[in-house]
């Protein structure tokens, strides 16, 4: 392989792993939609369209493979290989909470919400904005960008619990509230899953750039009730 | 490689190829095929008969009074060991290029020229010169300076010269003993990269002892091994990325995790 092939095909894991943000960012939103609107087909799909998220994760680490066993990556190369690997185990995973929502709608079934979503949607959106600006911290070799990714999960973590709170009352309040109210606290969860995982990201991102490993808490404080 | 639903065509291929020196057997039932257009890389330990059996391809061996080979090799439709054929026509279209360069003494241009004159060319000999020269990417190092030694050149120039001299007789299978083991990591890396340029045109078989090599250029490894009685057979013989990712036999894993004797 011309080391220029093996460049080229360096360079391409920022691509693979854009396109599997981007399915990320889409599952995600489409899973909102589905349950805001109840639209179980839109749920039923989301959840087949997974496998596509999965299929690119296995391709990109069959490249990194050969590209370890063959061409012997060294020093920031190195890293890149093996932060691009961490990097699509993170966006599967988030794939599997944005199923993980739809899967919740489908279960719900044609159960009226238990309230208006207006927190969940920001949490989603927050979360999503930390998803897009740990690529591109990536994309960018941002150290900066990353830390700043770090510190948004609080607001993610802050949110959460106030939505844990809000659902409890509803099912101190009656006890008929307990199921949806679940499903809902499942849901606000998946999410936060979500910003977890980008901030994961962000921290290989601190890691692909300076080449230290970044101490579990050092820059993002866990905040959510667990 | 090939494209999917394309038949893979053939340089060179093996067929229960054994040889012997005097009555000593040394290489026992090889079998494989060479693709037409790739990088086939044969590795194994020292005394695996890794240059005998690249040299056994242009029938180089024939050079040793004790030689004897067995089995087949064909070039395309031609049995390379037919009573009929001849050597020197066959390593015209079998260049080989050795482990040490070995220029001519003689300047850069006469180099190029030598094969092609005694075989008789009658073109134009500046522009076959220019031609060998630039598909061993060393045109533009030399172009000012043809006349002077070729003994002038550094090491991997000196390689890329023999490369040149080569491509010169218009080949169509280049084989490399160790052609780099005698060049410092970046004349390495220009030799690496002009293979990738010339399989485009040729087909390329060479034997490394460096295994990291044949993962970074080659698109088809063979893995020699000789046995207890010193007898070399072929392990395994397959997809370099398979090989070195996930090898079939306990012995490659072996010797590609360095893990051998």
């Amino acid at each position: 392989m011309l080391r220029s092939d093996y460049e080229r095909d360096l360079a391409s894991l920022e691509d693979d792993l854009a396109e599997m943000a981007n399915l990320v960012e889409q599952a995600t939103r489409s899973a909102l939609d589905a349950l805001e609107n109840q639209n179980n087909e839109l749920a039923q799909r989301i959840v087949e369209e997974d496998d596509q998220i999965d299929r690119l994760q296995d391709a990109l680490e069959n490249k990194c493979v050969g590209m370890l066993a063959t061409q012997q990556p060294t020093a920031r190369d190195l890293r890149q290989v093996l932060s691009a690997v961490h990097i699509a185990v993170e966006l599967e995973r988030m794939g599997d909470y944005a199923e993980g929502i739809a899967k919740i709608c489908l279960r719900m079934g044609d159960q009226p919400l238990l309230k208006p979503l207006i927190d969940i949607p920001r949490m989603a959106e927050l979360a999503l904005t930390m998803l897009r600006e740990s690529l591109q911290a990536y994309s960018n070799r941002d150290e900066w960008q990353a830390r700043k990714v770090c510190k948004d999960d609080d607001a993610v973590d802050d949110l959460y619990n106030q939505i844990y709170r809000e659902l409890l009352t509803y099912m101190l309040q009656d006890p008929r509230n307990i199921e949806r109210a679940t499903y809902l606290l499942w849901v606000a969860h998946d999410l936060e899953r979500i910003a977890d995982r980008a901030t994961n990201i962000a921290e290989r991102v601190m890691w692909l750039v300076s080449g230290h490993t970044v101490g579990t808490g050092s820059v993002k404080s866990d905040r959510s009730l667990r | 490689m090939a494209a999917p639903g394309v038949a893979t065509r053939y340089a060179v291929r093996a067929v229960n190829v054994g040889v012997y020196y005097g009555s000593n057997k040394v290489i026992e039932g090889v079998t494989m095929d060479m693709p037409e257009n790739e990088i086939t890389a044969i590795i194994g330990p020292s005394g695996a008969g890794k240059s005998t059996l690249l040299r056994c391809i242009n029938r180089l061996n024939d050079l040793i009074e004790i030689f004897r080979m067995e089995g087949k090799i064909w070039f395309g439709d031609f049995d390379l060991y037919a009573p009929q054929s001849d050597p020197t026509q066959i390593r015209y279209r079998i260049g080989m290029v050795f482990q040490r360069p070995n220029p001519f003494p003689k300047s850069i241009y006469d180099n190029i020229a030598f094969g092609p004159r005694i075989n008789g060319f009658k073109g134009n000999m500046d522009d076959l010169v220019e031609q060998s020269l630039q598909g061993a990417a060393l045109w533009d190092e030399v172009k000012d300076r043809l006349k002077d030694s070729a003994l002038s050149l550094s090491g991997g120039q000196q390689q890329r010269l023999c490369i040149a001299r080569a491509l010169a007789v218009e080949p169509s299978v280049i084989l490399m003993d160790e052609p780099c083991s005698a060049l410092d990591p970046i004349a390495t890396l220009a030799i690496e990269e002009l293979m990738q340029e010339l399989k485009k045109t040729y087909s390329i078989v060479i034997v490394t002892h460096n295994m990291q090599q044949a993962g970074r250029v080659s698109d088809k490894t063979a893995f020699l091994m000789p046995d207890e009685n010193r007898v070399a057979h072929l392990i395994e013989f397959g997809d370099t990325r398979t090989l070195f990712t996930n090898p079939s036999d306990e012995r490659t894993e072996a010797y590609i995790t360095g893990r051998f004797g």
